[in-house]
């Protein structure tokens, strides 16, 4: 049967298994709507800004392993992704993006809504396509749904001009094979390179894992759990690799870095081998570079060469897919028990809490997350914005499954809990999903709010509210004279009257005991809800290592009984 | 080749000949901060493919993660660094030269010497034009100069692995650095990654 562009892309959507869209239609992209609506099996889910069909996309690829999907118009339609895209790219989620543009022979016009989204886009998408000839939509969308999910995944933009998805219908026809000589993932490891990481490993007093992203995107959880087992390597978890391991594990050691346990970051300070599995070293993770894990070796797994050297030098790099290198790897890894090392872990731990929480009289954010972790049980998604909330987030709730902690890491955009949390919750309609938000990103995407409410999507909304944009504030205090410049939100609406507003439940909560029964509330409500914690306004994260230190620069919670602040 | 400038290196990339390539390359360079010293690009040997050599200024770390990027870009099918093999390097230059005609005779004269050739006689000026590797092309100009250089255009170098150099082409170098994750690095990367910058 001849098919429009626009049919074509049904076709091809379905041929990839998608089964939702988040988007928001305009002039150029209107012929793809008008064949969508004779697709009931693509559900459309109309997003009140397309910042939160990225993001939504997002929060959907990373609950569900799938590619996310999202779509836009010509021109802001398309710039207002970018934010999305760019979350998507720094935290290699694979999303595929389909925007209009205007027709082949306006463009370069300066036509209405024009604007050059392919270019804008190079830098924050994996790949991107202007696709100028009909024939070329299908093998384009296979090849882009392939190239977002394969590898070190990342999101795919594809710019149709609406004359392409309007004009010539041809004969469908979905490409059998790709052809991307470009274009190859590498597979498993080279053996001699798995062998000499086995090696170091089998010879280190003091190991310890650095379990990244990766560890979650290969689908790696057991083969990790398994090698900390058999070898009795302490695992510490990047803020993405949250959930690799359940924070119960006893060979679970936090999370490291600028706003990690203070006793994961002295671990790594004293260790004699870092055995990084899909991790980047990122900057919030080392601190100073030339002060991070000064005694020890590095094995380095990554499906991305580039990664390989460009913060921290390996001393074995291994590329390719994780599962299958940890695979290979434990068969070669002795068991092992390091009796002293991990004695010497848990004195870590002992001596820096990090995860205390002081009495107060006021209610502590702190606290709203370690409640929720414990009438949850662990077991709920959680979406967070960037932030105070975010740290806490990944400080306090005590997550039992992979891909159970859905945050902005690498890009840190504001505003991602709303629609992520709505993306998370459509892909795994079986979970509870918990949006945490400050009251500062919360007010940058709660226009789809609407979104939740109009499809029914159960997302509890928790805001953390302290009238602030509370990290910044934090910095101003710790590092800019306490001048509180244009970080108070002193007019902050009602939240409860809002949701009310939406035509959901609000609840307000301001005192400690209302924190659980809050909680209950909102789970035994149907639909979204929007619980609003009036938290105390000036509180801190702690430990803190300030940007470009080390962790003998650590901060910890001055507060917290029984800490020896004793980094040497 | 003569050995290198630590600071330059050759990257040869076999890339799709498709819109936007040079744009994707460009927005790299510039995006991850790297230098390009000089870029030629033309066709290749194989239909739909176009082949590119880079000058990239910079140290070990700079040209390591130069051509990691370059070869993540779906477009490019094939990068290597040629600068410890073997290779011919080539650049063209077109020198238009203020010129007499009681002067023209001695240009011609310096143009021989480098095999130069004359590719256009104006009434006050001439073009030649020379190939060769940078220093010959820099040794004429400097030559040249006193009688007044008018313009300048040069191709920035070609580079090409040689072919006893078991058979192979320039493309193929630096596979093996790849699928061993460039074993050995380390000890040669220590000094050069980035150990300071102001924290974010």
């Amino acid at each position: 049967m001849e098919m429009t562009g626009a049919e074509i892309i049904c076709e091809s959507l379905l041929r990839e298994g998608v089964d939702t869209i988040f988007g928001l239609p305009g002039g150029a992209v209107l012929p793809f709507y008008g064949a969508l609506s004779g697709y009931p099996q693509l559900r459309h889910i109309l997003v009140r800004h397309e910042q939160a069909a990225a993001m939504a996309a997002d929060g959907y690829a990373r609950a569900t392993g799938k590619v996310g999907v999202c779509s836009a118009t010509s021109g802001p339609g398309a710039t207002n992704l970018v934010t999305g895209l760019a979350s998507a790219q720094m935290d290699s989620v694979p999303i595929v993006c389909i925007t209009g543009q205007v027709p082949r022979p306006a463009i370069g016009r300066d036509a209405f809504q024009e604007t050059d989204i392919t270019g804008i886009t190079l830098p924050v998408t994996k790949h991107n396509y202007l696709v100028m000839d009909v024939r070329d939509i299908a093998p384009v969308i296979k090849e882009a749904f392939y190239i977002a999910r394969t590898g070190r995944p990342g999101p795919v933009l594809i710019d149709v001009p609406k004359d392409v998805l309007a004009g010539d219908k041809i004969e469908f026809e979905w490409p059998e094979s790709i052809d991307l000589p470009g274009y190859e993932p590498p597979g498993e490891p080279d053996p001699r390179q798995v062998a000499a990481a086995a090696n170091l490993i089998n010879e280190a007093e003091r190991p310890v894992i650095l379990a990244g992203h990766g560890v979650l995107i290969s689908r790696a959880w057991e083969e990790l759990r398994a090698l900390a087992e058999k070898a009795q390597i302490p695992v510490i978890t990047t803020l993405l690799g949250i959930g690799s391991l359940p924070t119960d594990h006893v060979l679970h050691m936090g999370m490291p870095g600028m706003h990690g346990m203070a006793y994961a970051s002295l671990a790594i300070d004293r260790s004699d081998l870092v055995i990084a599995l899909g991790a980047r070293f990122d900057d919030r993770v080392t601190g100073r570079l030339s002060d991070f894990a000064p005694g020890a070796k590095i094995i380095h797994f990554d499906v991305d060469p580039s990664e390989f050297n460009k913060n921290v030098v390996a001393d074995v790099p291994v590329l390719g897919d994780l599962k299958a290198g940890l695979r290979a790897l434990i068969q070669r890894v002795n068991s092992n028990v390091h009796m002293d090392w991990i004695r010497e872990c848990d004195r870590l731990r002992a001596e820096h809490p990090s995860l205390f929480i002081r009495k107060s009289d006021v209610l502590l954010p702190q606290q709203v997350l370690k409640e929720l972790s414990d009438e949850t049980n662990g077991e709920s998604i959680i979406v967070t914005g960037v932030g105070q909330h975010q740290m806490w987030a990944a400080q306090h709730y005590g997550y039992k499954e992979p891909n159970s902690l859905i945050t902005s890491g690498g890009s840190g955009a504001m505003g991602f809990e709303v629609p992520a949390a709505l993306g998370a919750k459509v892909g795994r309609p079986d979970k509870t999903v918990w949006s945490i938000a400050g009251d500062g990103g919360f007010q940058m995407t709660l226009c789809d709010l609407a979104t939740a409410v109009e499809n029914n999507i159960d997302v509890k909304y928790a805001i953390l509210n302290n009238g602030s944009l509370g990290m910044v504030r934090q910095w101003q205090d710790f590092f800019y004279d306490k001048d509180f410049f244009s970080t108070i939100y002193s007019k902050n609406p009602d939240f409860v009257k809002l949701a009310e507003a939406y035509g959901i439940r609000g609840i307000r909560v301001t005192k400690q005991e209302e924190v659980s029964g809050a909680i209950q509330e909102a789970m035994e409500t149907p639909g979204p809800v929007v619980v609003d914690f009036v938290v105390k306004e000036d509180e801190f994260v702690f430990p803190m290592i300030p940007a470009g230190e080390s962790v003998h620069e650590m901060l910890e919670e001055p507060e917290a009984e029984g800490v020896a602040i004793e980094t040497a | 080749m003569k050995p290198h400038n630590s600071q330059q290196h050759t990257i040869v990339a076999l890339v799709h000949d498709r819109p936007g390539v040079l744009a994707r390359i460009a927005s790299l360079f510039r995006r991850r901060g790297f230098n390009i010293a000089s870029l030629a690009v033309g066709a290749s040997e194989q239909a739909g493919l176009s082949r590119l050599t880079f000058v990239v200024t910079g140290d070990q770390y700079t040209v390591e993660q130069a051509t990691a990027h370059l070869d993540k870009l779906i477009d490019v099918v094939k990068v290597s660094n040629i600068s410890n093999e073997d290779a011919v390097a080539r650049e063209l230059a077109l020198i238009k030269v203020r010129a007499t005609p009681s002067n023209r005779s001695e240009i011609l004269e310096m143009a021989n010497l480098f095999r130069a050739k004359i590719v256009d006689v104006g009434a006050r000026s001439l073009v030649v034009e020379i190939t060769g590797e940078e220093d010959k092309i820099d040794a004429l100009y400097d030559l040249l100069r006193p009688f007044g250089i008018l313009e300048l255009m040069r191709t920035g170098r070609v580079a090409m692995v040689r072919g006893k150099s078991g058979g192979r082409v320039s493309d193929d170098v630096g596979a093996d650095a790849i699928i061993m994750g460039r074993n050995g690095m380390a000890a040669q990367l220590a000094g050069s990654v980035p150990g300071h910058y102001e924290g974010v």
